[in-house]
């Protein structure tokens, strides 16, 4: 392993010089907590998570991270990255579908404990019948904790989402986990360029005792809301402590909106902003909308993407200043629920311009011709098919 | 550091409550006091809402009194009971989701140890038996095969008390409590095997019935964690309210047990052995001079 030595987050982050090289996403995910200067990561095995926290294990092998064990379960895993981020550690972990649902009470009770940590999620199916296929659905269940939820499109956003998503995470403002999100397989086992800042240069470190909520170390007095539970207050108390202290955690969760500009460029990238008929979608999806973007430009239609970054803190402003003369939009998803489109529509006041779909779910790829043949509707067009059987 | 953080900073004495301007000055931070002195210095936890004659709740008095290191310890647990007391001390307290305390704990001083190598930071977990041997089962099993180094301490009252009385696996056999309404159909879990064959360094099964052994117990359960490994220690702490035992005879009750089930047992292996027979002679020495 190279000496590395300590730069600003602004200067790894947004200025260092930058070599491309062809990774996959698990790799991409590596790439990033090696330049992080992470202390503890805790892995669990499940598919197609595993790769990524082999390649972390890797890391601490080469002293890139200072601790590193294999957990017994996911609800476990998540239990001790609580114990090390209270313990004022810096630390990383990753997990995929059924095993993000069985650390999920731990995971969604990290907002309420203000423990800044960076969880990667490789999407997978839940609920049966089992698969190992990148269905996304399992994101759903994450929008409503608190937790910062961004959606990475490729191997390139997996870098940088996770590399920022550190810094987001302990900003002293924010305080909360991030959650890097990717499809399974499509982005984790696919290779893609990445630029990549140089090996030799990670962030500062951790510092616990800048927080609004300071580390349980025997060093400064604990948070009083760490150790003694609401529930053994009177009724009234309870409602008040809980319902204070989870205003201010979405408080931070938008709060975290400027920082996702400065190190991300902001929570949304827009496509031919003067679009009549959006496609808006995140993660996967919006790498197949990109393309039948371009497909549409080429047929001369007049379509536009956008695609969010963030899902938590979610864009409502930027969605209803982009799409305010949309005619229509069309937003495609890896997942039955329609999870995204349920977003957008409670998002803008005219719902009704928001096209279902295209869906495709059990973690089957995403046809660029089924967002195609939505564009063509919007636009009135009227195409004949050729089914071969 | 840990004194430097309970001490109050010069010029706010006035306005700190009398009780932690009484526990710095009284209390038992920076010193090694006998447990029975107990009654002369300011403890750790006074007030607390757990019930009258409740057994745990004195267990975890003595507890405290008996603390190694209490200005650098932080102590874990979870829901039942026993937090009750527990978050009302002047010690640090982690209380995390159901049955997490000895997973929480591995992280917290593997982030302890990574941030302080040179300092000594105790982590000990005092959580029920439904918290250890039911719910976080796993945890407490996984948290000793990895050999972590802090110390579990099972306040066993043998029912789910802060719920309403329900059975536990480590209720004993044929008892009928709620969830068990035709009586439980299987044998107390034997912890104590359970923990030396996960690989604790040190192993104690009490009934707190004499204060000292009660305090040199936690003492070394802490002591040999802090060099050697994980350490358990099963305490029998009675439900006087779902066992119906009327408040003046909790102690008797103890005694009873002590004779039947929960005879006072200690094992340790040989490394941990010879390291308190040095420290007890070397503390025989000491007090010589």
């Amino acid at each position: 392993m190279p000496e590395q030595r300590v730069v600003e987050p602004e200067y790894l982050i947004l200025e260092a010089p930058r070599e491309r090289k062809f990774i996959t996403g698990s790799q991409a995910f590596a790439e990033a907590v090696k330049r992080a200067n992470v202390d503890i990561a805790i892995a669990y095995p499940i598919t197609p998570q595993s790769e990524t926290m082999h390649l972390v294990g890797d890391l601490y092998a080469q002293g890139y991270i200072k601790d590193y064990y294999r957990a017994e379960e996911e609800y476990g895993a998540m239990s001790a990255i609580a114990g090390a981020v209270r313990g004022g550690a810096r630390a990383f972990t990753a997990t995929s579908g059924p095993g993000l649902l069985r650390g999920l009470e731990a995971i969604v009770s990290w907002p309420g404990h203000r423990i800044p940590a960076v969880l990667g999620i490789m999407t997978r199916v839940v609920n049966a019948p089992l698969s190992i296929q990148p269905d996304n659905v399992e994101i759903a269940y994450l929008l409503n904790s608190g937790l910062i939820v961004f959606h990475a499109e490729n191997q390139q956003d997996v870098f940088d989402f996770t590399l920022a998503g550190f810094v987001i995470s302990e900003k002293v403002d924010v305080y909360l986990p991030v959650v890097v999100a990717t499809e399974g397989f499509f982005v984790t086992h696919a290779k893609g360029y990445v630029d990549l800042p140089p090996e030799d240069m990670k962030l500062p470190p951790r510092d616990p005792y800048k927080a609004p909520v300071p580390p349980t170390d025997c060093e400064i007095p604990p948070a009083r809301i760490q150790r003694d539970a609401p529930v053994q207050k009177s009724n009234f108390m309870s409602y008040l402590i809980h319902a204070v202290w989870q205003q201010e955690i979405w408080s931070a969760n938008r709060r975290a909106v400027k920082w996702i500009k400065h190190y991300l460029g902001g929570l949304i990238e827009v496509v031919n902003p003067d679009a009549e008929v959006f496609i808006v979608a995140s993660g996967c999806a919006a790498a197949q909308g990109r393309e039948a973007q371009r497909y549409a430009t080429m047929e001369g239609l007049n379509v536009g993407l956008v695609k969010i970054k963030s899902l938590r803190p979610f864009p409502t402003n930027e969605l209803r200043e982009v799409l305010k003369n949309a005619k229509t939009v069309i937003v495609p998803e890896h997942n039955i629920v329609g999870w995204l489109a349920k977003e957008v529509k409670a998002a803008i006041p005219n719902s009704g311009i928001v096209v279902d779909g295209p869906r495709v779910y059990g973690g089957m790829t995403l046809p660029v011709e089924l967002i195609m043949d939505e564009i063509y509707k919007a636009f009135g067009i009227k195409k004949e098919r050729k089914t071969v059987v | 550091m840990g004194l430097e953080y309970v001490r109050i900073s010069p010029g706010f004495e006035k306005y700190m409550p009398r009780d932690y301007v009484d526990l710095v000055k009284y209390g038992p931070f920076g010193k090694q006091l006998d447990v029975m002195q107990m009654g002369q210095f300011k403890e750790l936890v006074e007030e607390h809402p757990m019930c009258a004659g409740c057994y745990m709740a004195y267990f975890i008095r003595v507890f405290y009194a008996a603390l190694p290191n209490p200005e650098d310890t932080i102590v874990l647990g979870t829901a039942g009971c026993a937090r009750l007391a527990l978050s009302q001390a002047a010690v640090p307290f982690v209380y995390g989701n159901y049955g997490d305390t000895n997973a929480v704990a591995s992280g917290l001083k593997r982030a302890l140890s990574i941030r302080f190598p040179d300092k000594v930071k105790d982590v000990v977990v005092i959580a029920g038996d439904g918290g250890l041997i039911d719910i976080g089962f796993g945890m407490t099993m996984h948290s000793w095969f990895r050999r972590e180094k802090f110390t579990t301490i099972m306040v066993d009252n043998e029912v789910y008390g802060n719920t309403g009385g329900q059975e536990s696996g480590m209720s004993p056999k044929g008892l009928q409590l709620k969830m068990a309404p035709l009586g439980k159909k299987f044998d107390k879990i034997n912890a104590v095997e359970l923990a030396k064959t996960a690989g604790c360094v040190y192993v104690a099964r009490i009934s707190p019935t004499n204060p000292k052994r009660i305090a040199k117990t936690i003492r070394r359960a802490i002591l040999a964690a802090r060099h050697f490994g994980p350490t358990f220690i099963h305490a029998y702490t009675s439900c006087n309210i779902e066992y119906s035992i009327p408040t003046r005879e909790v102690l008797a009750d103890a005694r009873k047990r002590e004779k039947q089930d929960f005879k006072f047992y200690e094992w340790m292996t040989d490394e941990v052995k010879e390291f308190f027979e040095e420290l007890e002679r070397k503390e025989k020495q000491e007090v010589k001079k």
